[in-house]
């Protein structure tokens, strides 16, 4: 499952673009799914500044641990703490309930040069 | 192109994300490694384990040769039936694999050994056996399955041929029973009771598909070696290896230094090693802090002496972080994990952390961390 109307990044990150030039990130489904049962989140800070393809979070299922990169600059604004506790919900709704973290962005163009769906689910098919 | 057990078509079928392992293509989790973990530790599941090495061994001088081949002593295996783990060891007392030995008659033994080593186990055996006159013979022609926990031997016992039902059912822990081709042992990687079940490879798919339709789960390689790690277990090549001897791998145990005079191999390193006392020894480790420790992760007591992770895990039965790690001899309770940039603390134990689905050490619940400020 890989809605259309998110943008991609070819580490795996998802990012949607909301009001105030905030931009929400997660992990895709064929992200979740290659890890296999989420047991451990780890969040950026509040305020934290990153940068785009900085790491910036940390995803660990029971078989590995996989760096998540923030898919745009700017600063964490929220991270979703409910996940510290029940990281599973990553599985269960990688594009709801398993967001990880906000990012205030600049400008709203900040996802203008991300992946399409269609181009990034053609990234990792031709691997 | 990997090897595949008679029961692959049955994996895929049954969704299986297949992985390679030492060479054979297996399933990791058929959906979710967590749940099917639970699954055993709760009620009862299967694993296809037709890829691990069955030997049999025979010829007069079948006892002798093990007693000098192994580090544990089977001159201890005194009623047919009866199995042994032990190592087997290099001259340095290094060890070569771990395996399970089953008595059958002054003749007739069986081994197990692990799919990954089987090549270099097998020519390792046949160079010693030449000696004794023992017949080596790897039984390509048998399957095993594997189905462990609290449910499993009811599951089972309607499936097991009529003259074996007695028998098996009576069965003490660790020992075997056999009618022709079939031969059920209560063994098992998992801390949970249940069988091991060796049968012809033409008979497999029909006994996993039995068992399938009485609601006994297939598992896969990811929750056997998660709950393998809580039943304190060692994984060989990963918890031991050639360069490291069972003193160092917590497996002291199951060497037999008695009889003084029976020779085996490695026994002059490891008595000399022994003597020495300076050698790191296995503990376990339950991080006290949110995080999950994994295998080849750097530890640091409190004189900073480092140690190394053999294998680290989430514990889904414990809901923590457990390890088993080598470290330097020494009283320590407490040691310090490198993970990422960060040290974080993990209380030293002795292992095994569950048996039959129950905590068996301390695990001083996790402190909260203020992340969420």
């Amino acid at each position: 499952m890989t809605p259309d109307e998110l943008k991609y990044v070819k580490s795996h990150e998802w990012a949607r673009l909301e009001e105030d030039n905030i931009v929400v990130v997660g992990i895709s489904d064929h992200a979740q799914e290659s890890l296999g049962d989420l047991v451990f989140v780890e969040l950026p800070e509040i305020e934290q500044e990153v940068g785009a393809g900085e790491e910036c979070a940390v995803v660990e299922s029971v078989k590995a641990a996989s760096d998540v990169y923030s898919p745009v600059d700017g600063e964490v604004i929220e991270v979703n703490s409910i996940l510290l506790d029940q990281p599973e919900l990553v599985n269960s709704n990688p594009y709801g309930e398993g967001w990880l973290f906000k990012v205030k962005v600049e400008s709203s163009s900040a996802l203008d040069h991300l992946l399409t769906a269609e181009e990034y689910k053609s990234s990792w098919e031709e691997d | 192109m990997g090897k595949k057990t008679p029961l692959y078509a049955q994996h895929v079928q049954a969704n299986a994300k297949i992985v390679d392992f030492g060479g054979w293509n297996m399933p990791l989790h058929y959906g979710s490694q967590l749940n099917e973990h639970h699954q055993v530790r709760r009620d009862v599941g299967m694993f296809d384990v037709s890829h691990m090495t069955i030997i049999d061994l025979s010829g007069k001088r079948v006892r002798e040769f093990l007693r000098y081949l192994l580090a544990n002593d089977v001159g201890k295996l005194k009623e047919s039936g009866k199995a042994l783990y032990s190592c087997m060891l290099n001259e340095q007392g290094g060890v070569i694999d771990d395996l399970i030995v089953y008595f059958q008659d002054e003749t007739a033994f069986r081994i197990v050994v692990n799919a990954a080593t089987r090549e270099k186990d097998l020519k390792w055996i046949m160079r010693h056996a030449k000696n004794f006159a023992v017949q080596v013979t790897e039984r390509e022609d048998l399957a095993m399955l594997a189905i462990q926990g609290p449910q499993a031997r009811e599951k089972v016992y309607p499936f097991i041929s009529t003259a074996l039902q007695k028998p098996a059912m009576a069965l003490k822990p660790f020992y075997a029973c056999w009618n022709g081709q079939q031969f059920i042992a209560r063994t098992g990687y998992t801390g949970e009771d249940g069988f091991e079940v060796i049968l012809p490879t033409k008979n497999v798919v029909k006994l996993w598909t039995d068992l399938q339709q009485v609601g006994v789960a297939p598992i896969g390689l990811g929750a056997r070696d998660t709950l393998r790690l809580e039943a304190g277990m060692n994984l060989s090549g990963t918890d031991m290896d050639e360069n490291h001897t069972p003193l160092e791998s917590g497996l002291e145990w199951t060497v037999a230094w008695s009889p003084a005079n029976r020779e085996f191999i490695g026994r002059g390193a490891l008595e000399i090693q022994k003597e020495n006392r300076e050698h790191k020894v296995m503990v376990g480790l339950v991080l006290q802090t949110k995080g999950v420790l994994r295998n080849k992760q750097t530890i640091y007591n409190e004189r900073e002496q480092e140690g190394l992770i053999t294998s680290g895990s989430f514990s889904p039965t414990l809901g923590v972080a457990i390890a088993l790690a080598r470290i330097p001899q020494g009283y320590c309770q407490r040691v310090y994990v490198a993970i990422r940039n960060k040290r974080l603390p993990a209380s030293v134990v002795k292992p095994p952390f569950v048996k039959y689905g129950k905590a068996c050490v301390d695990i001083h619940p996790p402190v909260q961390d203020d992340i969420d400020d």
